[in-house]
This record gives structure tokens, C-alpha cells and sequence, in this order.
């Protein structure tokens, strides 16, 4: 617990961070009808979708920040050390990374799909959807910026190896995003979403605290 | 009794032993390949008869076929190795899963454009978004995540564990993904060859592929046992034995 609250004081503490993934949201959704022309029913049609992936670009931006500043503090060595499982305490930096990125995302989420004109009643399945993908690709993330951590450069790596990773939620999440729009019953795919993040809450803690210690022993 | 099995087995881990018998085996399996390569091109190419719907054209699977057999058989070569070195710490087991790693992406990259060919004259298209064809550029995305992740440490051991680990989570997302993109959108037709029960194609087509199939296993042994072996020798640069080998090629 206390992890996650020095976490979430030092993501407050460092406010400017927190917007910039919300901003580069924001700015790639707008270059959308930029792209492909302004017509009402084409970007009704593709919004979910655009939202969906731009959701996941903002947050593979800002993965790459999750563990640096304590590695380069030093303070995650200190944290390997402490008595304390470290699956737990990884657990509550995902949480914190979490609610510093992907909250204001979802917030904000309504207001993109907004612009893209999405039907309204397809609004609350998208928050839906986003609530259960977004944790899931923190949670994988997390295990991946793990990995990544003992080397210098990993922007470009992170992404190789996070795309097949979040291809089921895309798929998943999507799935979910277009029955509602077609008025289909939705939950299967939600259902999935769902099922992928309880399994992703038990495990990935304990995968990440097995990639931390195999990446920064040396 | 029969415990000299595990004896061999154990000796064999041992990089010197390893690289003697790797010497040792390697020119079989080339040999073994080439032949077996040649007959089954000649089989599939020129005695097979053609095909009453695709005519020539699907002689292209006595390639593809054999290549995404071992796309995923390298993965999984690649995983249970991965396993080893994590859990028993085995070097051997490090640089035989790392080894695989390119060898395995180029079948599949082979078996991405064998396939895009076929579909060309076949579905009239290079590329669609079909489940089994996604899921072949997943895994090839995988082994490129693999071999990016094992480069970027400067600590070739270090590297090798995480990447070895990456592979493992690999090994969990491969179902996932075949299963979520089947349930997305499948245009690739199933499989004709089943291991048990009759198989839905002619016996003088399928000798060709079974024997390329085999050809393909020789190759990834050769191909496997040559890089390892060089492997080896920077990884272990510096120890005895490697000294040995040094003085002796100096001394020929």
C-alpha cells in the first residue's frame, strides 16, 4: 500500500506527465477526419476502432516510463530487497501506473468517441470495454517493461513485443464495439475481457517480478 | 542397467561435449536435407499429378506446408528450451533456444510469402485478414520481439534469459491469438493431413510433403547445430577447451 501511494504522489507530483498521454489522445483522434474526409457515416463507422487503438498507442507511450525513474534511482533494487513479495508490491506500481494513464484516457474516452460521432448508446460499452482492456494491457506491459528494463534502448522493442500481446483484447474489445453498434447482444466479448483480466491480475504480478529478477541480475 | 541414457544426456549438455557432437552430426543432416529435399521436389514437382480444382498451382504447398509445420515446431523447440535455461539454468539450453530463434522466423517469413503467392492465384488477393494467416504474422512478430530483446543487452547470457522468458509468455499467447482470430475471421481452408484417420489427399501428393517435411527437420538440425557451435565458441571464448581448438586450426 505504501508503493502505491508514494507512487501515486510522485505521479501527482509530476501533473505535466500525466496529460501528456491524454494530449497525444486527443491529437490522433483529431487527424482521423483530417484523413479520410469528414462524412458522418464513415467515421460513425470506424469510431469505436480509432478510439480502441489510439487508447493503446497513448498507453504503450507512456508504459515505457513505468519502471525508469526506479531503476535509474536505484530504488527498485531496493525494493527486490525488502521482505515483502515483490509480485505484490509490482501489483501496486501497475495499479498506480494505471490510474496515472489509463484514467484520464478513459475520461477523456466519451469526448474522442464524441468526436467521432459515435452513437451515444454505444458509449457506455466503449467505457466498458476500455475499464477491462486498459488494466489488461498495464498488466502485460508491466511484464514486458520488466523485461526491457536492463537495456538502454527499448521504445521501439516494447511496441514489437506488446503488439501480439494486446491482439486478443483488440479483437476482443472491438468485437464488443461492434455488436453494440449493430444492436447485437455484447457481453460474450466483454465476458472474455473480463475472464482475460482475472487471469491477467493473478498472474502477471508474479511474471514480472520473474522478469525483473532475471533482467536486472547481472 | 539403462542409466547411461541420462548420463549421455547429461554429458551432452556440457558445451565442449555439445560441440563435438554437434561437429560430428552436422554434415549427416546436411546431406540427409539435400537429398531428401531434392527427392521431395522432384516427387511433388514432377510426379505428382495436378491438382482437379487448382491444377499447378497448389504444387506451392509442398513449400508452404512444410514451412509452417516448422514455424510452429521451431517455436516450440524454442519454448521448451527456454524452459530448461530458465529453470535449470543450462547454457546449453540459452543459446540452443536463442539459435532457433532466426531460424525459426525465416520459415515463417517463407511461409508468409509462399502463402500470399498461392493466394494470389487462389483468392485472387496477396494478403486478407484471415485467422490463420494473422496468426502466422503474430508469431512472426514474436520471433522478431525474441531476437530484438536478445540483441539489446550487452550481456550475452543476460539477454538470452530475458529473451528466453519472452518466448515462454509466447508460448501462452499463441492459442489466445489462434483462438481469438479464429473466432474473428477464417478464410484459410483446415487441414487435409490428420495423424489419425484417413488424411483427405492423395497418397502421391503426400509422400512429397511428408518427405520435405523431413527435409525441412534435417535442415533446422543442420542450420540449428552450425550456429550453436559458433555460439559456443564466442560464448565460451577464453576457456580451455575453446583454447585447444584455436591452437590446433593454427597449427593445420
Amino acid at each position: 500500500m505504501a508503493v502505491l501511494r508514494r507512487d501515486l504522489t510522485l505521479a501527482w507530483r509530476q501533473r505535466g506527465d500525466m496529460v501528456l498521454p491524454v494530449l497525444y489522445a486527443l491529437i490522433v483522434t483529431s487527424l482521423f477526419p483530417f484523413a479520410l474526409g469528414p462524412e458522418d457515416a464513415l467515421l460513425r463507422r470506424i469510431a469505436g476502432g480509432v478510439v480502441l487503438v489510439t487508447m493503446l498507442l497513448a498507453m504503450l507511450l507512456a508504459l515505457d516510463a513505468m519502471f525508469r525513474s526506479d531503476i535509474e534511482d536505484g530504488s527498485l533494487e531496493q525494493l527486490m530487497l525488502a521482505p515483502q513479495p515483490l509480485a505484490l508490491m509490482l501489483g501496486m506500481k501497475i495499479l498506480a501506473h494505471w490510474l496515472a494513464t489509463a484514467v484520464p484516457l478513459i475520461v477523456i474516452a466519451p469526448l474522442l468517441a464524441g468526436m467521432l460521432h459515435l452513437p451515444s448508446p454505444v458509449i457506455p460499452v466503449l467505457l466498458l470495454a476500455l475499464l477491462l482492456a486498459t488494466p489488461l494491457l498495464s498488466l502485460v506491459g508491466g511484464v514486458l517493461v520488466a523485461l526491457t528494463a536492463g537495456t538502454r534502448r527499448s521504445g521501439m522493442l516494447l511496441a514489437l513485443m506488446l503488439l501480439p500481446l494486446c491482439v486478443p483484447v483488440v479483437i476482443f474489445a472491438a468485437g464488443a464495439l461492434a455488436a453494440a453498434q449493430e444492436g447485437l447482444p455484447w457481453i460474450a466479448p466483454i465476458a472474455w475481457l473480463g475472464a482475460a483480466l482475472v487471469m491477467a491480475v493473478v498472474l502477471a504480478p508474479l511474471a514480472c517480478a520473474a522478469a525483473l529478477r532475471i533482467a536486472l541480475d547481472s | 542397467m539403462a542409466n547411461w541414457i541420462p548420463l549421455w544426456l547429461h554429458k551432452l549438455s556440457s558445451p565442449p561435449v555439445f560441440y563435438g557432437f554437434a561437429g560430428k552430426l552436422r554434415p549427416w543432416a546436411i546431406a540427409l536435407a539435400l537429398i531428401l529435399g531434392v527427392a521431395a521436389l522432384y516427387g511433388g514437382l514432377v510426379l505428382a499429378p495436378p491438382d482437379y480444382q487448382q491444377g499447378d498451382d497448389y504444387r506451392i504447398i509442398f513449400i508452404h506446408v512444410p514451412c509452417a509445420w516448422m514455424s510452429l515446431f521451431i517455436y516450440g523447440v524454442m519454448g521448451i528450451a527456454a524452459f530448461i535455461a530458465l529453470v535449470w539454468r543450462i547454457k546449453l539450453a540459452e543459446v540452443v533456444a536463442m539459435a532457433s530463434a532466426p531460424i525459426g522466423a525465416s520459415f515463417t517469413f517463407i511461409t508468409l510469402v509462399t502463402g500470399s503467392l498461392w493466394g494470389e492465384r487462389m483468392w485472387g488477393t496477396w494478403w486478407t485478414w484471415d485467422a490463420r494467416l494473422t496468426s502466422e504474422l503474430v508469431l512472426l512478430f514474436l520471433y522478431l520481439g525474441v531476437i530484438g530483446l536478445y540483441h539489446s543487452f550487452e550481456d550475452r547470457r543476460q539477454g538470452a534469459r530475458t529473451a528466453a522468458f519472452l518466448a515462454l509468455i509466447g508460448i501462452v499467447n499463441v492459442p489466445i491469438v489462434h483462438f481469438s482470430v479464429n473466432w474473428w475471421n477464417t478464410l484459410h481452408q483446415g487441414s487435409t493431413i490428420r495423424l489419425l484417420g484417413p488424411s483427405s489427399i492423395a497418397p502421391s501428393m503426400i509422400w512429397p510433403l511428408l518427405t520435405m517435411m523431413a527435409a525441412t527437420k534435417c535442415y533446422y538440425v543442420a542450420s540449428l547445430f552450425g550456429r550453436t557451435r559458433t555460439d559456443l565458441l564466442a560464448l565460451e571464448s577464453g576457456k580451455d577447451w575453446v583454447r585447444h581448438i584455436a591452437e590446433n586450426e593454427v597449427a593445420r
